[in-house]
C-alpha cells in the first residue's frame, strides 16, 4: 500500500480513517488479506505505465480540454461531409433531456423503478413506427451497417434461404460491417452476399439486373433509399414485388430523417426496414451519434420472433389506463438463451433512442415535412453552383435528398487536394469517393442539410471556385 | 365449493375459480401395495415406518398447502377423505370439495384388534388408513372428471404410478417429495417450493410457469427391499416448473423446452452419418430426435434407427446385440432418465454393459436440455450398467449435445 | 456500536431515518403522464425548421419536383403536433420517473460496474470541440480526439499487458464479438478453420461470451462449475481438443470468484494450439493487481462504461475495449489509430484486418470520458479503486451474511473479490419470497433494483450487487438494511413482500401476456390502439 493515502472525491473510503473502520469490523488488517485470492504468481508487481494523477478537477479539465480544443469542430467550420453521419439542428430541448442526471446515469433498473425510461422507449419506437410506417420496432444496436447484417441474418432464418441480393453501390463501409456478420463463405453457417448492379448515370438500382440475378434462392433483397452516393430510389415498389415474386423478403434501408416527405419503406411493402437514427437530434460525436434500428411487419409473428433485437411491449396494469411497459419474447434474445438466442444483443443506444424520442415529438409531421424540403431545396442549390464551377460536375440523378456527387476530375485536382485546401477555407469538403468508387473519378459526396443556410453554401461555392482554379 | 369462493363467484360472476386436485398418501414408499392380512402386511408395514414414509405424507403435503394460502379465496381443494387430503387441506385453511370413498379401509384401530398388532410398538401414533394403489387411482380419475386444473400429490414414486395410469399426461401433476427415495422427475424439490409453483399456476403468474415431461419411474420393490435399486420407465406426467421472470434487460426466461428439445434433435440428425446404427434410449429428448425423423417413439423402450429408418422397436438387449452384429458402426444416444439423473442403468437397462462395450464408449452421445441438466443442481449423471468396469470407465465428463451447435460439459459419476 | 454483531448493526439500521435507522421513507414520482401520441393539438409546432430562401427556392424551384414519381409521402406520418414546452415537460417528468444510478443507490447492480460518472467529463463531452466533429474531417483538424484515444489506448496495454488495442466496438459485448471474429481470421490465415470450429466458456461468462462466437460460426461447448464455483477445470480439459479455436471466459466470474488456476486453463489451451480471451467486464476489483496478460491470455476486452466511468445513458450508447497480443494485432478492425512522431493518425492499410465491426471510428465519447478518469487516478488511484471495490464488496458481504434468508454458494473459506452472487433460496423456502419479489420491494426504499443473475440461474434465487468504490460506508450499510428490512417483512408477512412495490408510480404488472403472446404484443402504440383498444 501506498505511504501517502489516496483520497480522492470519487472514492469515498479511500480515507484512512473509514477503511480502518471497516477493516476492523472484517478483523484484516489490510485488503492485502483479501488479494490473497490471486497467487502470487499472477499478481502484478509492476507499476502501470500511467502518467501520475491529475487530481485537482481544474487541472484536469484544462488538461483535457486542452486536447480537445486541438480539434476543429463543425462549428468551427463549415462541414459538407455526410455519408452516413450528418449533421442536422439538434433542438436544444432535445440535449436538455438527454443531459438529465436520471437517464444518463440509468442502466438495466427494473419496470418499476425506471418506468421513464422504459415509456419513453416505448414512445420512440411508436414514433419512429410512424415514420417508417410499421406497427413492430425494436430497441436499436450499435449503427446501421451492424443492423444491416442483422437483417440479412434475420431474413436468413425466415426463409432458410442463405443468400442475400444487395446492390453493388451499397455504402462500402456498411458492407464491410455487414460481411463481418454474415461469416466467410467457407463456414456452413454463412450468409452469402451477392450483387446486383446499378445505373452509373442516375445511381438507382438496375432493375433489369436484379431480375436476372434474383432467383428463388435468395433469403431478401436489400436497397438503401436515400442511397450511399445521395440518390432517392425510384423504384421502391418494384423492388419489393420482384423480391416478393421469388418467395424473397424485401429490407429497405432508409434515413428516417427523410420521412417526412418521402415514402416510408413500410407503405412501400418492405418486410423489413433497417438505418440510422443519428440525423434525428444526435450530435455527430465523430460517428458516435449512430444508432441503427430495426422495423418489421407485425402481421406475422415470425418476424418478432427472429428478431435479433430486444422488443418492448406495453400493457395495462390492472388499474385501467395505467401502463407499463416490459422486455417482449426475452427468451428469444442472447440474453434469455446465451447461444441459443438470435444473434447478440447488448449496451448500445439507449440515450440515444430517448433523444430521437424527444426529436420526433418537437419536430411532428410538419417539422419532418419542412426539414425535408429545405434538405433538398438547399442541398440542390449548392450543387448548382457547384456545378457552375469550372471543370467540375454534378452526377447522377437530381433526385437526392440531401447528398450528391461532385466530380472534380474536369478541374485536375484530387478531392484530396480540393478538401486539403477547403480547409484553408476554413470549410470540410464533401466525403472523397475515389477509393470507394474509382468508376465516379474523382468525385466527392457532398452533403448539405438545414443546418446550412444560403450564405454558407455560397460561401462553399467560392471557395471550391477558388482551390479549383 | 368454500364460502369465500362462491362469495367471489356471486361477486364477479367473470371471476376465474382454478381447482385444485389433491392426493396424499400417508402409506408413500412401498408403492402402495399393503395389505394387513396375517403377519406379512405388519412387516411391510414395520419397513415402510423405519423408511420414514408414513408419517411425512400428510405433514408435508399440508406444508405445500400452507404456502397455497395465499391463494385461497382463488383455488378451490379437490380432494378425498380424511388423510387422503380433506384432513390436510382443512388444516391449511381451506374449505375442500371432498369426493369418494375408499375401497376397503383398514385402520390401525382394527390392525390392533383383529391381528393382534401391538400397533404402539410400532412407534405409530394416531390413526391412519392404510391406502390401496385402487383408492390412489380412483382418487386422480375422479378429480379429472372434477375438472380440475393441477393435480398435486403427496407420496412416493408408487403415488406417481398410480395417478399416472389413471392420469396419463392430461392434467399437470406435481409431486410433494414425502420422506422415500425419489426416482422419478415429478417432484418439486420441497413441499414449500411445490406450494409456490402451485399457487403462480393456478393464479398469481400462469405465465411465469411451463410445463415439461416428467419420467414415472417404476421401482423393483423386490430388489428395492434388498437394497438394490432397480427401475424400469413407467410413463410420464406433465410436471409444472417455474422459469425466470421476464422484466428486466438483463433478465430473461431459459430456453423454451420445447424449442431447446426439438434444437437438440437437429443437432443430432445434423450429424448422423447414413450408414451408421442408432441406438436411441428412452426420453422425450430422445423421441423428439424419432418425430422429426417421422418414425414413432417407443415410449418407454428403447428403438433403433438406421439410415433415417426404424432398425428396431423396443428391442430388447438380445435384439440390440443381434443389430450390432449386423451393423458394427453404431451410435448410442441416451438422455437423463428420472430425477437422479441417471443415463444408464434406469429405465434403459436393455442398453446393457456388453451393448455398449459392442458400441464402444466413444459412440455414445449424451442429450439433454440445458434445464434438465441445472435441475440436477450440480449432482453428476450417473451410470449404473452393472458392470462396475465399465462404470468407471463411463465416468467423467459427458460432452452433453444442449441446443444449435451447442454442448454442454458435464460431469458424469457413480 | 463498535462491539456489535453484524446482526445488530444490520438490526439497528433496517429502521427508517425518522426513527434512527438509514432506510429512506421513499416515495416514486407518479405522474400519470398520458403518452406523447396522445397529448398536443393540430397546427402546434415544437420548433420551426429554417425554410428555403426564396433566393434558392428560385433558383432550383419546388422541392417536391426532385422526389421520383410515387415516391413522395401521401399520408403525413402520425407524429404528436406538440408546442416546445409541453413536450420538454412532457419528459422531464419521465426523467423524474426514471431513478437511474445519479439518485437511488446502484449498489445493486452487480456486474455492471455502477460508479460514479464524473459530470465534468459530461462537459468536456458536450463541447462542439468533441461532439461537433465529423468521423471523416479530415486527421489533421482531429488531433486532440486522436491523442486521447491513442493515449486511452496504451493505458489499457499497460492494464491489460497487452501489445494493441482497438476502441471501435459500440459496447462490451461488441468488443467481444471482435474477438470471436479476430479468432476467425486467425485460424483462417492459417488454414485451420476447416478443423476448428469450437469455442469454450463457461455457464457464468456473459452471454455474449457465448452468443458472439455463435454468431462468428462456431459452435459453443459450455463448461458447469465444480462444487466450488471454479469453471472445472477437468471438464475443461476434456472439453478441448484439436477442434478447438479457443476460450472466451469471465474472470472473476460473476460469482466474485477469482480462478486461482486460470493460467492452468491458458495453458491447456495453448497446448491444442488454440487461443484465450478472457471477459474483462468484471475488471474493477483487479486494475494494478492481475492483468490478462500475466496469465497467459491472447487478447481481452474492457467496458469502458463499467470499469472506466463513462455513463450507461439508458444502456448505451457504450464502449468496448478490445486488446490483443502483437501476433493478433494484425486482424484488428480498421482503422487502427497510430502515432507517428507527435502526429496521430488513422491507419486503414492493415490487409490482415477483419474489416469493421462497427462504422466510421467508434463511440468515442466513451473514451474521452475513461481518458480523463484514468488521467484523475493515475496508477496509484487505479489501484486504489481496485481495493476500495474489493474493501466495499467484503464489508458488504459480512452485513449480508447476517440477515436471515441469504446465503453465499461455492468456495466456503475464500474471499470474494469485488462482487458477490448470494442466493435467497432460504428466504423462498421459508416465506414464499424470493428474488424476483423482493427485488420489486427494495425499489420502495429508493435504492435500484437489485440485479439478480444471467440466464440461466445457475444460483437459484440469485442476486448479485456490486459496491464499487464510489459508494460510502454510509451507502453500503443503506443497502444491507435494505435486504434486511426486505427479509423481516417475508417473514412477518409474505404476502406484502409479494405485493410489491407500494411505492411506485405503477402497481405490480400482472397480466403479463402482452410478453409473449402475438394478440396481445403491441410494440408500438399503433400496434396497441388496433389490437388492444381495437381503433383503426
Amino acid at each position: 500500500m501506498a505511504d501517502k493515502p489516496f483520497i480522492h472525491p470519487y472514492i469515498p473510503n479511500s480515507v484512512p480513517a473509514t477503511k480502518e473502520a471497516m477493516l476492523d469490523e472484517l478483523g484484516l488488517s489490510s485488503v492485502e488479506e483479501i488479494y490473497a485470492e490471486i497467487p502470487d504468481r499472477l499478481r502484478f508487481k509492476g507499476t502501470l505505465d500511467i502518467p501520475p494523477a491529475i487530481l485537482a478537477e481544474r487541472d484536469l479539465r484544462r488538461h483535457v480540454q486542452g486536447l480537445l480544443d486541438k480539434n476543429i469542430s463543425s462549428v468551427d467550420y463549415l462541414n459538407f461531409c455526410g455519408a452516413g453521419c450528418w449533421q442536422h439542428h439538434v433542438p436544444s430541448i432535445v440535449d436538455e433531456v438527454i443531459n438529465r442526471a436520471e437517464f444518463v446515469s440509468a442502466y438495466c433498473g427494473g419496470e418499476y423503478s425506471d418506468l421513464g425510461k422504459y415509456l419513453t422507449r416505448f414512445e420512440f419506437n411508436s414514433m419512429l413506427g410512424e415514420l417508417l410506417d410499421y406497427a413492430a420496432v425494436a430497441n436499436p444496436i450499435y449503427d446501421w451497417g451492424d443492423v444491416a447484417g442483422r437483417a440479412f441474418r434475420m431474413a436468413r432464418r425466415i426463409t432458410g434461404r442463405d443468400k442475400v441480393l444487395v446492390p453493388s453501390h451499397m455504402s462500402p463501409m456498411r458492407l464491410m460491417e455487414a460481411r463481418t456478420l454474415c461469416q466467410p463463405e467457407a463456414m456452413v453457417g454463412s450468409t452469402k452476399l451477392r450483387f446486383f448492379e446499378w445505373d452509373r448515370d442516375t445511381g438507382m438500382v438496375d432493375l433489369d439486373d436484379l431480375r436476372t440475378k434474383l432467383d428463388d434462392s435468395f433469403a431478401a433483397v436489400y436497397w438503401e433509399s436515400p442511397g450511399y452516393l445521395g440518390t432517392i430510389e425510384a423504384h421502391g415498389a418494384e423492388i419489393v414485388k420482384i423480391a416478393h415474386e421469388h418467395g424473397a423478403l424485401a429490407i429497405a434501408g432508409v434515413d428516417p430523417i427523410t420521412l417526412g416527405v418521402l415514402v416510408p419503406p413500410g407503405a412501400l411493402g418492405a418486410d423489413i426496414a433497417c438505418g440510422d437514427i443519428q440525423g434525428l437530434g444526435m450530435h455527430m460525436h465523430a460517428g458516435g451519434g449512430c444508432s441503427g434500428f430495426i422495423a418489421f411487419r407485425d402481421d406475422d409473428p415470425v418476424f418478432a420472433e427472429e428478431c435479433p433485437l430486444e422488443l418492448y411491449t406495453v400493457m395495462e396494469t390492472a388499474t385501467p389506463g395505467q401502463y407499463a411497459v416490459a422486455e417482449a419474447l426475452a427468451e428469444r434474445t442472447s440474453y434469455g438463451a446465451r447461444d441459443q438466442g438470435k444473434d447478440w444483443v447488448g449496451t448500445a443506444s439507449g440515450l440515444w433512442t430517448i433523444a430521437a424520442a424527444v426529436y420526433m415529438a418537437v419536430m411532428g409531421p410538419q417539422g419532418f415535412k419542412d426539414l425535408g424540403e429545405t434538405c433538398i431545396a438547399r442541398s440542390h442549390y449548392a450543387a448548382k453552383l457547384l456545378g457552375e464551377i469550372p471543370g467540375v460536375r454534378i452526377k447522377l440523378s437530381p433526385s437526392f435528398f440531401k447528398e450528391f456527387v461532385v466530380d472534380f476530375d474536369g478541374t485536375g485536382k484530387t478531392v484530396a487536394e480540393v478538401n486539403k485546401k477547403l480547409l484553408g477555407h476554413q470549410i470540410f469538403g464533401g466525403k472523397d469517393l475515389s477509393a470507394e468508387f474509382p468508376e465516379l473519378g474523382q468525385s466527392a459526396l457532398y452533403c448539405v442539410t438545414e443546418y446550412y443556410d444560403q450564405a454558407d453554401i455560397e460561401t462553399l461555392a467560392a471557395a471550391v471556385e477558388e482551390v479549383t482554379a | 365449493m368454500g364460502l369465500h369462493l362462491a362469495r367471489l363467484q356471486e361477486e364477479d360472476p367473470e371471476a376465474e375459480v382454478k381447482r385444485l386436485g389433491l392426493i396424499v398418501n400417508p402409506v408413500a414408499g412401498v408403492g402402495g401395495r399393503v395389505g394387513l392380512k396375517g403377519s406379512d402386511g405388519a412387516e411391510i408395514l414395520r419397513r415402510a415406518l423405519e423408511l420414514g414414509a408414513v408419517r411425512d405424507a400428510p405433514r408435508r403435503a399440508w406444508l405445500a398447502l400452507e404456502r397455497l394460502a395465499r391463494v385461497r379465496d382463488h383455488v378451490e381443494v379437490v380432494t378425498w377423505p380424511a388423510e387422503m387430503g380433506e384432513d390436510e387441506a382443512r388444516a391449511a385453511g381451506f374449505e375442500p370439495r371432498v369426493l369418494g370413498t375408499f375401497c376397503g379401509r383398514p385402520t390401525w384401530a382394527a390392525a390392533e384388534r383383529d391381528h393382534g398388532h401391538d400397533v404402539a410398538a410400532l412407534g405409530v401414533a394416531g390413526e391412519f388408513v392404510l391406502t390401496s394403489p385402487a383408492d390412489t387411482e380412483q382418487a386422480a380419475r375422479d378429480l379429472v372428471a372434477a375438472g380440475v386444473d393441477l393435480i398435486l400429490f403427496a407420496g412416493g414414486d408408487g403415488t406417481a404410478r398410480n395417478i399416472c395410469n389413471a392420469v396419463g399426461a392430461g392434467v399437470p401433476v406435481i409431486g410433494v417429495p414425502a420422506g422415500v427415495k425419489i426416482h422419478s422427475a415429478v417432484y418439486a424439490t420441497t413441499p414449500a417450493a411445490a406450494g409456490d409453483v402451485a399457487a403462480l399456476f393456478l393464479h398469481e403468474r400462469p405465465a411465469a410457469v411451463r410445463l415439461r415431461e416428467g419420467e414415472v419411474m417404476d421401482i423393483d420393490e423386490e430388489a428395492f427391499r434388498e437394497n438394490r435399486v432397480s427401475a424400469q420407465l413407467f410413463g410420464y406426467l406433465s410436471v409444472p416448473y417455474a422459469r425466470g421472470l421476464t422484466q428486466s434487460a438483463k433478465a430473461g426466461g431459459v430456453a423454451g423446452e420445447e424449442r431447446a428439445l426439438n434444437d437438440v434433435a437437429t443437432e443430432v440428425i445434423r450429424d448422423m452419418s447414413p450408414g451408421a446404427l442408432y441406438i436411441l434410449g428412452p426420453g422425450t429428448t430422445t423421441r423428439t430426435i424419432m418425430t422429426r425423423l417421422g418414425l414413432e417413439k417407443t415410449l418407454l423402450g428403447v428403438d433403433a434407427v438406421l439410415g433415417g429408418a426404424l432398425a428396431g422397436r423396443d428391442v430388447t438387449e438380445e435384439g440390440l446385440l443381434r443389430l450390432l452384429q449386423a451393423h458394427p458402426a453404431a451410435h448410442i444416444v441416451v438422455t437423463v432418465i428420472g430425477g437422479q439423473g441417471h443415463i444408464f442403468g434406469r429405465g434403459n437397462q436393455q442398453i446393457s454393459a456388453p451393448v455398449i462395450r459392442r458400441v464402444g464408449v466413444a459412440g455414445i452421445t449424451v442429450i439433454a436440455t440445458q434445464t434438465k441438466l441445472l435441475s440436477l443442481e450440480g449432482r453428476p449423471l450417473l451410470v449404473d450398467t452393472g458392470d462396475p468396469a465399465l462404470d468407471a470407465e463411463l465416468c467423467g465428463y459427458a460432452k452433453v449435445v444442449t441446443g444449435l451447435g451447442e454442448r454442454t460439459m458435464y460431469k458424469v459419476g457413480l | 456500536m463498535k462491539d456489535e454483531t453484524p446482526q445488530e448493526k444490520v438490526a439497528r439500521l433496517g429502521r427508517l431515518r425518522r426513527d434512527g435507522g438509514v432506510l429512506h421513507d421513499y416515495q416514486a414520482p407518479r405522474w400519470d403522464e398520458p403518452f406523447i401520441m396522445e397529448q398536443g393539438s393540430p397546427g402546434e409546432r415544437g420548433v420551426l425548421v429554417p425554410l428555403a430562401e426564396d433566393d434558392v427556392t428560385a433558383a432550383v424551384g419546388e422541392a417536391a419536383d426532385y422526389i421520383p414519381e410515387g415516391m413522395s409521402r401521401a399520408a403525413a406520418p402520425d407524429l404528436p403536433e406538440m408546442s416546445q414546452y409541453q413536450v420538454l415537460r412532457h419528459y422531464l417528468r419521465y426523467s423524474q420517473m426514471t431513478l437511474g444510478m445519479d439518485l437511488g443507490s446502484d449498489i445493486s447492480e452487480g456486474t455492471c460496474t455502477m460508479k460514479y460518472s464524473p459530470k465534468m467529463h459530461e462537459e468536456l463531452i458536450r463541447g462542439h470541440k468533441a461532439a461537433d466533429l465529423h468521423p471523416w474531417q479530415d486527421e489533421e483538424t482531429m488531433q486532440g480526439l486522436l491523442a486521447i484515444v491513442y493515449e486511452t489506448g496504451q493505458y489499457l496495454k499497460s492494464i491489460s499487458g497487452m501489445d494493441a488495442f482497438t476502441l471501435q466496438p459500440g459496447g462490451g459485448s461488441h468488443a467481444v464479438f471482435t474477438n470471436a471474429c479476430v479468432m476467425r481470421r486467425y485460424f483462417e490465415a492459417k488454414g485451420e478453420l476447416d478443423q476448428r470450429n469450437e469455442m469454450i466458456t463457461t455457464i457464468f461468462s456473459h452471454p455474449c461470451d457465448a452468443a458472439t462466437p455463435m454468431v462468428a460460426g462456431f459452435k459453443v461447448i459450455t463448461v458447469m462449475p465444480d462444487e466450488n464455483g471454479y469453471p472445472d477445470l477437468a471438464a475443461f480439459k476434456a472439453a478441448v481438443s484439436e477442434k478447438t479455436v479457443g476460450c472466451m471466459i469471465t474472470n472473476p466470474e460473476d460469482t466474485g470468484i477469482y480462478n486461482p488456476q486460470i493460467d492452468k486453463y491458458v495453458e491447456v489451451l495453448h497446448e491444442a494450439g488454440a487461443l484465450a480471451f478472457t471477459d474483462q467486464a468484471n475488471a474493477n476489483g483487479i486494475l494494478g493487481f492481475a492483468r490478462a496478460r500475466d496469465a497467459g491470455f491472447d487478447a481481452c476486452h474492457f467496458n469502458l462504461h463499467k470499469t472506466f466511468s463513462s455513463p450507461h445513458g439508458c444502456e448505451g450508447p457504450a464502449t468496448g475495449a478490445y486488446l490483443c497480443t502483437d501476433e493478433l494485432a494484425k486482424y484488428l478492425p480498421v482503422p487502427l489509430v497510430t502515432k507517428v512522431g507527435d502526429n496521430y493518425h488513422l491507419d486503414y492499410d492493415r490487409p490482415e484486418s477483419i474489416g469493421r465491426v462497427r462504422g466510421f471510428l467508434g463511440n468515442w465519447m466513451g473514451v474521452i470520458r475513461a481518458y480523463a478518469w484514468i488521467r484523475t487516478m493515475g496508477p496509484e488511484g487505479l489501484k486504489e479503486v481496485a481495493e476500495i471495490s474489493v474493501l466495499n464488496n467484503n464489508y458488504l458481504d459480512n452485513l449480508l451474511m447476517a440477515v436471515k434468508g441469504v446465503s453465499r454458494p461455492y468456495a466456503e473459506g475464500h474471499r470474494r473479490l469485488d462482487q458477490v452472487r448470494y442466493s435467497l433460496e432460504q428466504l423462498k423456502e421459508d416465506t414464499g419470497v424470493g428474488t424476483e419479489a423482493l427485488r420489486d420491494r427494495m425499489v420502495d426504499f429508493g435504492i435500484q433494483s437489485m440485479w439478480m443473475s444471467h440466464h440461466p440461474w445457475v444460483v437459484p434465487e440469485p442476486f448479485t450487487p456490486e459496491p464499487c468504490e464510489t459508494y460510502s460506508k454510509d451507502d453500503l450499510d443503506e443497502w444491507a438494511a435494505v435486504i434486511k428490512k426486505g427479509s423481516d417483512e417475508a417473514y412477518a408477512d409474505a404476502q406484502f413482500v409479494l405485493d410489491a412495490p407500494h411505492a411506485q408510480p405503477i402497481e405490480q404488472m400482472r397480466r403479463t401476456e402482452a410478453m409473449e403472446d402475438p394478440k396481445e404484443w403491441a410494440f408500438t402504440w399503433r400496434a396497441y390502439k388496433r389490437k388492444i383498444l381495437k381503433q383503426k
